[in-house]
């Protein structure tokens, strides 16, 4: 055990320490923490009054185990009692203990804020620290509420120190990050501005970083901090390395406020002011010209804090893209980093040429590195850095370079990283579609593109390419005869079958005047790979084939063998059986031309704008594709003369995706075109990853909860996809609830992550306990999950179970409310009539009474509403009110903490076709939230 | 190596001192560079006020390791960067430690 260095020792934490740290197995380190926990919690327990070293040495071993990863559910209020004491140390853990567990319980928040309070007003600067850093670490509402008002006083007083100035500066920053609607602005705003000119570089720094975030809010209120930090700025580049003393970082003057500084100027658009504007852009020269003087360290914190710099300003410069001057500058400048030894430079460089990149005057500039950032591609160790090269590559391509950077994606695409092959993919298909002047081009490309990379080409990139040579006459032939070369290799993807399914269909009488293609050998080929598909690809085969009988009638009767044997009429699978008898039947009853007409070569898709580029833009960031692309569109729009084929993603979402076709007997579209709720079909949506929001309710999501309220089990959410089934059973305060997961596709979900999410109000009265699910649900499979439910106290919300995981290429997000719901806890009780009216009479302060009148929304029926109410769990009771066509009802809320009883009273009025509604309880809360989930039952 | 990594919408920067990682998690327009120079100043730190700094003087002081980062770094951004002013802060802090013999015949649990 070493020494322990400071400060005041604790013993018994430091021995604490070398026992688990002597532990030899995980077991005899959780043994040894539990008999540590039950020792303390008898401390705190004991009838002796600890002093304050035991106390702050005990929180001190708690927090301690909380640090291991062990949960700690006691100790709080005696770390709020250290709050209070006038010792430094035993205030400053017991500070350090709210701060790494802080808890919401309102109670402990009241005297947490109140010792704040008193330490605020103390005038003890170390004790105003402690409590500022607290604040600054919780950043709760609560403590905004409390100390919002406050802050900025403290923060503009005259007669502050300044290590407080700086404390309060954070803290308020962090206030206003958390919840920006309780901090007001006020007369503090200018004074806060002006201490950008204080003498102290530390007060600088911390009043920088809450001017930036507040001034991004309310850029007209700090507009004067512009020619402030532009003259701070200055002092700081011309200074000589030794002026700022200790601010002065290996030879880098002041490089964290710098970078600040540089920061601020990027809320707002070049200084109008010329003066301020001209010392700006000479800063900005002397930064850029800095970075060609030798170093004058060779440590690389020197050329860090120095790059840091530099590479701020370049994104200020880009920010202000105004001065053609500066942008060729940086992107030299950032030329030279691209082939520097250090691999972070490189990284960086990339990184911000791509943001140059879009705009107009360093475009050009930016494309003259294309052979070094190729070779990066090539060369690079690190994936990230070649991530980076990718988006690079992508940002600067435009007519003059398409070819070559898509056929250097291509090629990258055979080694690179799996992680990494989707986008690529996707990247190539949008460039290769966006820059083709011959669209056989565009063929080959995506051909290739399944070629090399088939499993992570997604539906919507083949989608998108029928869609193209559907929409384009010109291809059409080519695109037969390349499917039909590409249809030759023994092992193709499964991908390239459909494309090749679907083209010949349409267009393969183009090439069959060629003996070597002629409709047998087509048929032939197609068939050849039929067995090894999977159900939708089979599904799409079919479609060829009844278009094929169409097409050329000297195949027909092969094809209906085939439609007719065994193995489809009889298939296992519905569609595919289906498919089978109306195609055979089809081809058998219908003249030549009904069949010409049915099976019409497919119209061609309507055009619409793009959405890749809206989305594009929202994965990016606004600052680094928008003007370009803008740019690029128009551009491209000119030389093509008309309009651009709509991107890939618009089709699948709101076009019948192309497979659909055939009076809906068509091949069932793999990509469900209906609205699960953000399992769109857009090309784009790969580009967000997997772990991302949570989808907003799926629609009908009100409906299907209150459904649930009277019941336990039944479907609770159905897509094209997933299906959501639930069985649950109550008792007392108990329950548990199975989730049944169906996969309703041949395919796998991937990722398949089911999340229960609960309010923090809600957790505090609902405990929920579930484990997870396989991550891989197979086609066709159906997994379980159990939910242990424990009701605490009474509740209004209702958990949100979401879903993500991966079909396919894209990736699928559904919420839906789970009906856990107050009643369920509902055990009923009967009784006399006299008794109910006791009762009644008993609950009837007007808080515990809650009447609802309302309209009835489905057929008055004196059994379905008995039913209701039993379903809802409370007793029926009969010949308890004295109009017979009433009903009542009672029962008790079972929770952990409390039982609640509750009567209730239904009136129906058959005439007005209304109802109204009573229930009493002992609890306001209970009484209005039964009100509410009875009332929408009928 | 690069230092940075893309994790989520985040951005990680790490640097390696002997087996200890230490890590920043920073958003999309912070500093990556001057990110990495935080991790370095405040690993100075440690090692000016514990004098060669170990993992072991971390793991058995790991409250002075908070406190320190305290008076560094606030609600996430850097408070204050002169090493000496740090230190002075926890210096000051800690003559404000009762006077050890108070503690000695205390028994250890």
């Amino acid at each position: 055990m070493p020494a322990v260095s400071k400060g005041d020792g604790m013993r018994g934490l430091a021995v604490f320490i070398s026992d688990i740290r002597n532990c030899k197995s995980k077991e005899a380190e959780i043994k040894r923490i539990n008999k540590e926990l039950a020792n303390i919690r008898s401390k705190f327990k004991g009838d002796k009054a600890l002093d304050g070293y035991s106390k702050k040495k005990y929180v001190c071993k708690l927090l301690f185990i909380f640090l291991l990863g062990h949960d700690i559910d006691f100790g709080h209020m005696e770390a709020v009692n250290l709050l209070s004491s006038n010792r430094y140390t035993e205030k400053q853990i017991g500070y350090l203990f709210i701060s790494v567990l802080v808890n919401s319980n309102s109670e402990l928040i009241r005297l947490i804020n109140n010792a704040i309070k008193n330490d605020l007003a103390s005038r003890n600067p170390t004790f105003m620290g402690l409590a500022l850093h607290c604040i600054a670490n919780v950043g709760s509402r609560e403590m905004a509420e409390a100390f919002a008002g406050e802050i900025p006083k403290i923060l503009v007083a005259g007669d502050t120190m300044d290590s407080v100035k700086q404390s309060a500066a954070l803290c308020l920053l962090r206030l206003y990050r958390a919840s920006p609607d309780l901090v007001p602005m006020g007369d503090w705003t200018s004074r806060v501005v002006h201490l950008l000119n204080d003498q102290h570089l530390g007060v600088v720094t911390a009043a920088t970083s809450l001017v930036t975030t507040l001034a991004q809010k309310n850029p007209e209120e700090f507009k004067t901090s512009v020619s402030l930090a532009v003259s701070r700025l200055s002092r700081i580049v011309t200074s000589a390395s030794t002026d700022l003393q200790d601010y002065t970082y290996y030879f880098v003057p002041a490089p964290w406020l710098s970078v600040k500084l540089l920061r601020l100027l990027q809320c707002y658009p070049p200084p109008e002011d010329p003066a301020v504007r001209g010392r700006l852009t000479e800063c900005l020269e002397t930064i850029l010209n800095k970075a060609q003087e030798p170093p004058k360290s060779k440590k690389v914190q020197h050329s860090n804090a120095k790059n840091a710099v530099l590479f701020e300003a370049i994104s200020l410069i880009i920010h202000h893209d105004s001065e053609p001057n500066l942008l060729v500058r940086a992107c030299n400048q950032l030329g030279q980093f691209l082939q520097h030894r250090e691999t972070n430079l490189r990284y960086l460089a990339l990184e911000s040429m791509c943001t140059l990149a879009s705009s107009e005057f360093s475009h050009e500039a930016v494309k003259t590195h294309i052979d070094t950032v190729i070779n990066a591609l090539k060369t690079e160790r690190d994936v990230s850095v070649r991530q980076r090269a990718v988006d690079l590559l992508y940002a600067m391509c435009d007519r003059s370079n398409a070819q070559q950077i898509v056929a250097e994606m291509l090629s990258y695409l055979e080694t690179a990283d799996y992680s990494i092959r989707e986008e690529i993919v996707l990247k190539v298909a949008i460039l290769a579609e966006k820059y083709a002047v011959d669209y056989t081009w565009y063929v080959d490309t995506i051909l290739n593109l399944i070629r090399i990379a088939g499993d992570y080409v997604s539906e919507e990139v083949w989608y998108r390419v029928i869609q193209i040579v559907i929409n384009r006459d010109d291809v059409q032939g080519y695109a037969a005869k390349t499917v039909f070369e590409a249809l030759q290799a023994p092992a193709c993807h499964e991908n390239l079958v459909k494309v090749g399914g679907y083209i010949l269909g349409e267009f393969g009488n183009l090439i069959a005047g060629d003996p070597r293609s002629s409709p047998l050998i087509q048929f032939n080929l197609l068939h050849s790979k039929f067995h090894l598909c999977s159900v939708p690809t089979r599904a799409l085969l079919l479609s060829t084939y009844i278009k094929f009988v169409n097409l050329f009638p000297e195949v027909k009767t092969t094809i209906q063998d085939v439609l007719r044997s065994d193995s489809q009429l009889k298939n296992a699978d519905v569609e595919l059986q289906q498919r089978a008898v109306e195609y055979l039947r089809l081809s058998t009853v219908a003249s030549t031309d009904i069949l010409a007409t049915v099976l019409e070569e497919m119209p061609p898709f309507p055009e619409r704008e793009s959405s890749i580029l809206a989305k594009l833009k929202k994965k990016k960031g606004p600052s680094t594709v928008t003007d370009l692309e803008e740019a690029k569109r128009e551009r491209s729009v000119d030389v093509n003369g008309g309009p651009e084929p709509a991107p890939a993603s618009a089709s699948a979402a709101s076009t019948p995706s192309p497979s659909a076709d055939l009076l809906g007997l068509g091949a069932a579209p793999p990509a469900p075109p209906g609205p699960p709720p953000s399992a769109s079909g857009l090309l784009v949506d790969v580009f967000s990853d997997s772990a991302s929001a949570v989808a907003p309710l799926a629609p009908g999501s009100e409906d299907n909860f209150a459904r649930f309220v009277c019941k336990n089990n039944g479907v609770l959410f159905e897509n094209q996809l997933l299906q959501i089934g639930l069985k649950s059973e109550f008792r007392q305060n108990l329950g548990r609830m199975f989730i049944f997961y169906g996969n309703k596709t041949s395919t796998q979900f991937l990722n398949f992550t089911p999340t229960l999410i609960c309010t923090d109000d809600l957790q505090a009265n609902l405990n929920l306990q579930t484990k997870p699910v396989d991550p891989t649900v197979d086609g066709g499979a159906q997994v379980q999950q159990v939910v242990n439910i424990e009701c605490v106290s009474d509740f209004t919300e209702a958990p949100v179970l979401n879903i993500q995981f991966r079909y396919g290429g894209t990736f699928q997000n559904v919420s839906v409310k789970l009906p856990i719901t107050l009643n369920k806890f509902f055990q009923p009780t009967e009784m006399a009539s006299q008794d109910f009216f006791q009762r009644w009479k008993q609950l009837s302060n007007p808080q515990q009474e809650v009447q609802n009148i309302f309209k009835a929304k489905h057929p008055m029926d004196t059994e379905i509403t008995k039913a209701k109410i039993i379903g809802f769990g409370s007793a029926l009771l009969e010949e308890v009110d004295p109009n017979p066509a009433n009903f009542v009802g009672a029962g008790i809320i079972h929770t952990k903490t409390t039982q609640i009883g509750c009567l209730l009273r239904l009136e129906p009025n058959l005439q007005a076709q209304m109802y109204r509604l009573t229930l009493r309880t002992s609890k306001d809360t209970v009484s209005q939230r039964l009100c509410d989930l009875l009332s929408e039952q009928f | 190596m690069c230092s940075f990594l893309e994790w989520r919408d985040l951005k990680i920067v790490y640097k390696r001192y002997a087996s200890l990682y230490f890590c920043c998690a920073i958003e999309d327009q912070d500093n990556e560079l001057i990110t990495l120079e935080i991790i370095h100043r405040y690993v100075e730190l440690l090692d000016k006020y514990f004098g060669s700094v170990c993992e072991l003087d971390i793991i058995f002081n790991f409250e002075k390791a908070y406190f320190i980062l305290d008076e560094f770094l606030l609600g996430g951004e850097v408070q204050e960067t002169s090493k000496k002013n740090v230190l002075k802060a926890i210096e000051q802090a800690d003559l404000l430690q009762e006077p050890r013999h108070e503690y000695f015949n205390v028994p250890v649990y």
